[in-house]
Parts: structure tokens; C-alpha cells; sequence
């Protein structure tokens, strides 16, 4: 494939005796929006996990970039090619003891070595691309959840990755915040940035993602254009997925 | 009997230079008893088995043995190997050496306690372990750690009076020198409980302040 910028073959992740990832196969182009969608429990955020190694899979290779994560071994060659993904979770994550700015700016700090002041000043330019000039010197404490989401967005943008991972990033909103979350998600796929999003908001799974993944029973089952996958579902788990959002979308 | 007020009057100053001594001790075993805990701490969290190894045989061996056999092991077998420390410092190191393994436990305890989330965002951000340890986990930890390090320098205080069994000249040792020679073993045994009690309430007291100064979030 041209300009695949995430390459993922066999990907497999065993939890005890359950195959949660069954030879999973993904390209990823660069530029591309791309959503996962399934039930609870059909691996996709175990997916994300293991692409950036926050989980061990037991088969498979994840390459970005050309790199093959993992290969060489080793503490320090994983740290570094960690870099090439942005992570945001789904519980936000974000460091209590910090300040938003302090956030943001450690990695760039600690990690990539910029200077305090460089790396205050470009924790305060990805604050405020995702609106929250005003914010900089809050605790996370002092933030609403979908603020806090939005930090956590920043400070996986600081580190300019090469591919950013949203792992169900609005579920643990209450629903009035949800909006501002997807919106900062909305102005970085008009942005160019490459994404691989697991989400249950299927309205934006629709209008913003370039292609739509659906996994069901660890693996992918069917993958599209948004308007194909949602209007003319061929698999029988996805339409049944689909159906059951009905009342809900 | 009568209670001696006379020979009360008499031990106050005497015990003075005790209570010195005994804070000398406590200060220096709890000083290199937080540094002792703080390394074996991180070293229990590194992931380097033979450092994870070392640190659980220290515990282990500390806490299965008694403190008095300890204080002697210092004192009387480090000699045989060559290894000869006037009475305070076999004390300190003594001390020191015990509470450090429990200081470890504690910093094990309250490092591993922070949310698991923590070390993922750290991770996903391109931290490695050491890095993640130092600038995420431990400034979360400091504050949680602070009521069983209190409880852990307040038993080392209480503990420096078994020093008295190697003549280190600290308060209980200086409140027996008195006994010897007055025979007021209940005049001056409350008095040293006193003294104790004094001290640790002020030991207490400075952990919660210190324990309010630190942030919370």
C-alpha cells in the first residue's frame, strides 16, 4: 500500500485461555481518519494497546513509519518508538500533581530534552489549539472532564507523533462534554493528523472518519468508507451491531 | 513507698545530656535509615531481578530477626571481619539499617499504589521506567508515604533506648546509671517514659504539619 504509515500483520493478544486480537491485518495511510467500532469486549481497545506496547502481544508485527516496534528489543528502543504514537485514554490520565502547562510540557521536557522554556512555550501553543489558552495553570483537579480530555489531547500532541490513538476518548464524559472533545478531534483530522480512533459516537465515526473499521469476536470483520459501512452493512454482526444503535444514534 | 521528688530534682539535668544523645542518635539513624529505605525502595521497583532479590533478603532478614541481635551482629561480629565502629556509630548504623528496610517497604507501598493509568500515560508519552518512577510516580508518592514514615521514625526512637545495651550513652542508658547509684528505679523509669513521650508527641506533631505543607490535589 502507498504511504502506509502504520502496517499491522497477524497481530494476535491471548488473555489466559481467550484470544482478545486474532490475527488482526490494518494499514493505515497517512493522513487517514480511521474509526474502530464493535461491542464491548471485541478488542479493539486491546487493538490500540498493542500497537504503541502498553500491551504484549503474543503474534504479530506493528511497524510505523517504517520501524518494526519492538525490533530491536529493549527498554529504550520501545520508549523511543513510543514516541511515534500519540495515546489519549479513555480515563484521561492525566499527572494530578501538575499544572495543565506542566503536562504538557514534561515529555517535551524530560523526554525529548527541549529546553524549559521551549518546551513551555510549545505546551502553551498546544493548549491552546485545543482551546484552553485559559487554563494553562489549572490542576487537573480544577478542570471539567472534557477540559481535562482536551490536556490530554496536548500533551500527546507535544511530542509530535506521527500517528495519534484515541482510546474511547468521550466515554467517560458526562454527555454535555462530549462535544467539546470531538471538536478538538474534528480541527486535528482537518489538520492532516493521522488517527486511529476507538469510539461509540458513531455520528462522528460517520462524519469525520475516512474509513470505518468494525470488530466483532477479536477480529476485523468489515471495513469502509463510513457511508458504505453504516448504509449497507454486510456482515450479520455488524448489522446487528448497527441495528441496536438505532434507537440511540 | 514514697515518691523520691529529691532524686527527680537530681536526674532532670542528668538526663539532659541522655535526651541529646538520644536525639543525635535518632537524627543520624533517621536520616541514613530514609536514605538506606529510599534506594532499597526504588531499587525493589526497578525490575532488575538481582537488585529486586537483594532488597527482599534485606527485609526479610530484618524483619525476622530482632533488633537487640541486630544491634550486636554490629557491635560485636563486624569487628571479626575487620570492621571496628566506636559504640555510636554501631548504634546509628544499627538503627539505621532496620528501619531502612521498613522505609523500603513503605516507599515500595506507596510508589506501587499510585494509579496504573499513571505509568501507561507516562509510558505513552516516551518515558522509560526510571524516568516514569522519578517524575511521575514518586512526587504522587511522597505525601501517602508520610503517616508510615512518622510511625517508622517514632519506632526508631523508642528502639534507639535499646542502644543502652551497648553503652551508648543515650537516655535510658543515663537513666540506668542513676538507678545504679540512687536506687529509684520508679522514679526515674517515669521519668524517662516521660521524657520519651515528650519526645515523640513533638515528632508527631512536625509529621502533620509537614503533611499539611505538602500539596494535595
Amino acid at each position: 500500500m502507498v504511504n502506509s504509515i502504520l502496517s499491522v500483520r497477524g497481530l494476535s493478544k491471548r488473555f489466559g485461555e481467550r484470544w482478545v486480537l486474532d490475527r488482526i491485518d490494518l494499514d493505515v495511510t497517512e493522513g487517514e481518519a480511521v474509526t474502530i467500532i464493535g461491542a464491548s469486549g471485541s478488542g479493539k481497545t486491546t487493538l490500540l494497546r498493542c500497537l504503541n506496547r502498553l500491551e504484549t502481544p503474543d503474534a504479530g508485527t506493528v511497524s510505523i513509519a517504517g520501524q518494526v516496534i519492538g525490533a530491536p528489543s529493549g527498554e529504550r528502543t520501545l520508549a523511543r518508538q513510543r514516541l511515534l504514537f500519540g495515546f489519549v485514554f479513555q480515563r484521561f490520565n492525566l499527572f494530578p500533581h501538575l499544572t495543565a502547562r506542566q503536562n504538557v510540557a514534561l515529555g517535551p521536557r524530560r523526554v525529548l530534552g527541549v529546553p524549559a522554556a521551549e518546551a513551555e512555550a510549545r505546551a502553551e501553543d498546544e493548549l491552546r489549539r485545543v482551546q484552553l489558552g485559559e487554563h494553562m495553570d489549572k490542576r487537573p483537579s480544577q478542570l471539567s472532564g472534557g477540559q481535562q480530555q482536551r490536556v490530554a489531547i496536548a500533551r500527546a500532541l507535544a511530542m509530535r507523533p506521527r500517528l495519534m490513538l484515541f482510546d474511547e476518548p468521550t466515554s467517560a464524559l458526562d454527555p454535555e462534554l462530549v462535544q467539546e472533545v470531538l471538536d478538538a478531534m474534528r480541527a486535528l483530522a482537518a489538520d492532516g493528523m493521522t488517527m486511529l480512533v476507538v469510539t461509540h459516537e458513531m455520528r462522528f465515526a460517520r462524519s469525520v472518519a475516512d474509513r470505518v473499521v468494525f470488530m466483532a469476536d477479536a477480529r476485523i470483520v468489515e471495513t469502509g468508507p463510513p457511508g458504505e459501512l453504516f448504509t449497507a452493512p454486510s456482515d450479520p454482526r455488524l448489522q446487528r451491531f448497527l441495528r441496536h444503535l438505532e434507537p440511540v444514534a | 513507698m514514697e515518691f523520691d521528688w529529691e532524686v527527680v530534682r537530681y536526674a532532670v539535668p542528668l538526663l539532659a545530656h541522655g535526651v541529646v544523645m538520644t536525639l543525635k542518635v535518632s537524627v543520624v539513624a533517621a536520616v541514613l535509615g530514609l536514605a538506606i529505605g529510599l534506594v532499597a525502595g526504588l531499587a525493589s521497583l526497578s525490575r532488575i531481578r538481582p537488585l529486586e532479590w537483594f532488597v527482599r533478603a534485606y527485609v526479610d532478614f530484618i524483619r525476622g530477626t530482632p533488633l537487640l541481635i541486630q544491634i550486636f551482629l554490629v557491635f560485636f561480629a563486624l569487628p571479626v571481619v575487620g570492621v571496628r565502629l566506636p559504640e555510636f556509630w554501631a548504634g546509628v548504623v544499627a538503627l539505621a539499617v532496620n528501619s531502612g528496610a521498613y522505609i523500603a517497604e513503605i516507599v515500595r507501598g506507596a510508589v506501587g499504589s499510585v494509579e496504573k493509568g499513571q505509568s501507561e500515560a507516562a509510558l505513552s508519552i516516551g518515558m522509560t521506567r526510571p524516568q516514569v518512577l522519578w517524575w511521575v510516580l514518586l512526587p504522587q508518592a511522597w505525601r501517602p508515604m508520610i503517616p508510615p514514615l512518622t510511625n517508622d521514625l517514632i519506632t526508631l526512637t523508642k528502639n534507639s533506648s535499646l542502644l543502652s545495651a551497648i553503652s551508648v550513652y543515650e537516655l535510658t542508658r543515663a537513666g540506668q546509671a542513676i538507678i545504679s547509684t540512687h536506687f529509684a528505679p520508679f522514679e526515674i523509669y517515669l521519668l524517662l517514659a516521660l521524657y520519651y513521650y515528650l519526645l515523640i508527641s513533638a515528632l508527631a506533631w512536625a509529621s502533620r504539619r509537614l503533611e499539611r505543607s505538602l500539596p494535595a490535589w
